[in-house]
């Protein structure tokens, strides 16, 4: 509700004229259609194609993902159906050069930047193995501090802007990410230094359970921006092509050396926080769920497509088909990592191992060899 | 040679740091144009530019995931956090990330962050300013945590830190800033982390002290001279690792150890330092391992600060009570 306007001073007309500002930029509708023609990224075929083949193998993914940690094949998991169109259209503007530094969540965008599969299963089963990043992959391993990322990102972006690179940095959030001291400190560095950073939150509507409205008085995330003097988008999070324009587009700004922008992309997450015991029903009725469900990425993508002539169920199931083997052989893969050791957690403490550690690691590998 | 405060040698030290390595950035609230509000940083944005030596928004969190992102594309941040008491405000981006950099990306990545921040009490700052919060430092695995109590100590010190592949937090007492002035090489020199120091030989006595203390030990020891006691006093320059071998090499020769600290009692590096002495030189000690600290209380007001903190006065009677038991 837009706040009353004041007798004597602008200030409320201000906040209200700017929160009207931000409204949610779509371009492709729940039915598939375009509706923002001039906003059209017009993505070749192939294109399109390719970016269809990543949701629909990271919406397997995901389903795999929840019944392996079932089994108890898989430790932590943060559940990601539904912001298929968020994470991976946005992933899509991006290049191999940019750093992706990711909330926990944001696997799939890992996964397609070349985090290999089976690293990102170790990663879950609480291997260190999983966050050995191969040399040249410009990602860190998911982060677990809310927030934390979104600082760390202006520090890369900087380091990009001093190294002349062009490149940006990217970091993901969630909605209640964005209620962090963290969060306006990287937006406002990243915006002081002109840093080439983009600011993504994915607001699903809840963290955990606490629902969006509570986070902020703030009519959208998008507006954020504004109290750091960068551009903010406020992006309809279920349309792949929305989120893929508006992402391109700030990755255009950032490396002509036009600053940072924040997105805010409005979707859903269909499953709970994480497979570690939350229950959505305490908090969301199965309306909210099947409102939402009308919106999927997937549904409108495909309906695109199709329309197009470019797709059909023989090519989906082609990807389906090809996601559950190389999960497989991932899980095969990560199956065969040797048996984490405390002595190879102690060697990793610093680059020399100091006295302390050096005793405590005798006493570990003796125990160990026995 | 010449004769230098420990600012000063602070100073040299980053100069020939950004000298030696590109990759140096200094950075921080106040270190750029103004050269740090004590001066450590003096000079240096005009020597070596705005794009390595540069002032920060307000705000020690960004401050800290600055220098790890700047890490990530391979520079070597050397941030100002402008008084450690203001650490809590940055205590995620040091404990929670840069100290388990290496260890959460398998070695593959790493923070060699050298963060320099004036710390101690005895100059009356307001409050929030002087607290020696070390101990909480020391008790991050990850980090190493160098503390120097001389202009010489400072630079060789400053400079390894600098060039340590992981991340150090490199505390500077105040009081000793500009306190006295020491013969400091022009060229550069580098002092091993994790190595002790022994600041003054004995036979009857080891005092084990660092930053600030270590003065005041000295002080302690020479009036103890005069009353025919021979004390070594070992300055630790690195309270995380601690060189137990100089430690206990000392304790070893001499039988009897006390422990010197500013910070308070509870928790703290000297209790870790007693702790490793029964645990591996009881049989040479000839009485229990006593300690001089601040006392448990909130750091004061700055009109209690001068009851408040250890002095060579305090350390003279614990001494006696060591030397006499």
């Amino acid at each position: 509700m837009a706040a009353k306007k004041s007798q004597q001073f602008d200030a409320v007309e201000t906040l209200n004229a700017i929160e009207e500002k931000f409204e949610m930029v779509q371009i492709l509708n729940e039915e598939g259609e375009i509706v923002n023609k001039e906003a059209d990224p017009k993505l070749s075929d192939e294109e399109l194609t390719e970016l269809m083949n990543r949701m629909v193998y990271t919406r397997i993914l995901d389903q795999r993902s929840i019944s392996l940690n079932r089994q108890g094949r898989l430790g932590f998991y943060a559940p990601t159906a539904g912001q298929e169109a968020s994470q991976l259209a946005s992933h899509f503007a991006l290049s191999k050069e940019d750093f992706i530094l990711p909330g926990y969540r944001d696997v799939p965008q890992l996964i397609w930047h070349g985090w290999p599969l089976h690293q990102a299963f170790l990663f879950s089963r609480g291997h260190f193995m999983g966050n050995q990043m191969p040399e040249g992959l410009n990602i860190l391993p998911p982060q677990i501090i809310i927030g934390a990322q979104i600082v760390q990102a202006a520090g890369v972006a900087l380091g990009m802007q001093k190294r002349k690179k062009e490149a940006v940095a990217v970091t993901y959030t969630g909605d209640g990410g964005s209620s962090q001291g963290d969060f306006y400190e990287g937006l406002n560095f990243a915006g002081a230094f002109r840093a080439p950073a983009i600011f993504i939150v994915q607001n699903n509507q809840y963290a955990i359970s606490t629902p969006r409205e509570l986070q902020t008085s703030a009519k959208t995330i998008a507006q954020k921006a504004v109290a750091a003097g960068i551009p903010g988008v406020l992006v309809d999070g279920m349309d792949p092509l929305a989120v893929y324009a508006v992402t391109r587009e700030a990755r255009e700004r950032a490396v002509k050396g036009d600053g940072p922008t924040l997105i805010e992309t409005l979707c859903y997450r269909y499953g709970p926080h994480t497979m570690a015991g939350d229950d959505p029903t305490r908090y969301r009725t199965s309306d909210i769920d099947s409102e939402w469900e009308k919106k999927d990425p997937l549904v409108r993508f495909r309906k695109y497509l199709e329309a197009k002539g470019i797709w059909d169920e023989a090519k989906e199931n082609e990807v389906i088909d090809k996601a559950k083997e190389e999960i497989k052989a991932a899980i095969k893969k990560a199956d065969g990592a040797p048996k984490q050791k405390v002595s190879d957690l102690l060697e990793l403490m610093y680059e020399e191992v100091p006295f302390n550690v050096q005793e405590q690691l005798d006493i570990y590998k003796a125990k160990e060899s026995k | 040679m010449a004769q230098l405060t420990m600012i000063q040698a602070i100073t040299d030290a980053l100069k020939t740091e950004m000298k030696n390595d590109e990759n140096v950035l200094v950075f921080g609230e106040d270190v750029g144009n103004n050269g740090g509000v004590f001066r450590a940083t003096e000079g240096l944005q005009k020597e070596f530019g705005e794009d390595r030596v540069f002032d920060t928004p307000l705000a020690e969190s960004g401050i800290g995931g600055l220098a790890i992102g700047l890490a990530l594309q391979g520079y070597r941040p050397v941030p100002e956090i402008q008084f450690f008491g203001f650490v809590f405000e940055v205590m995620d981006s040091i404990s929670g990330q840069m100290a388990r950099m290496r260890f959460r990306s398998g070695g593959s990545l790493t923070s060699p962050v050298t963060i320099r921040s004036p710390f101690g009490g005895g100059v009356h700052t307001p409050e929030m300013h002087a607290d020696s919060l070390e101990g909480l430092m020391a008790a991050q695995p990850g980090l190493k945590v160098v503390i120097p109590s001389t202009p010489y100590d400072a630079k060789g010190l400053l400079i390894s830190s600098i060039r340590d592949n992981d991340p150090v937090i490199f505390l500077e007492h105040m009081k000793l800033y500009r306190s006295f002035r020491q013969e400091v090489p022009e060229e550069e020199y580098t002092i091993p982390l994790g190595k002790a120091d022994v600041k003054r030989e004995g036979k009857d006595l080891t005092i084990i002290a660092y930053g600030a203390m270590v003065q005041e030990s000295i002080k302690a020891a020479e009036q103890l001279e005069k009353e025919n006691y021979s004390v070594e006093v070992v300055d630790l320059r690195t309270i995380q690792p601690l060189d137990i071998e100089t430690i206990i090499a000392s304790v070893e020769k001499t039988g009897r150890a006390m422990v010197v600290q500013e910070a308070q009692k509870q928790a703290g590096i000297a209790a870790s330092v007693v702790a490793e002495i029964t645990d591996r030189a009881i049989l040479s000690l000839e009485a229990p391992v006593l300690r001089v600290t601040a006392p448990d209380s909130i750091f004061p007001f700055s009109q209690a600060e001068e009851v408040w903190l250890p002095n060579a006065k305090d350390i003279l009677e614990t001494a006696k009570k060591v030397l006499t038991f």
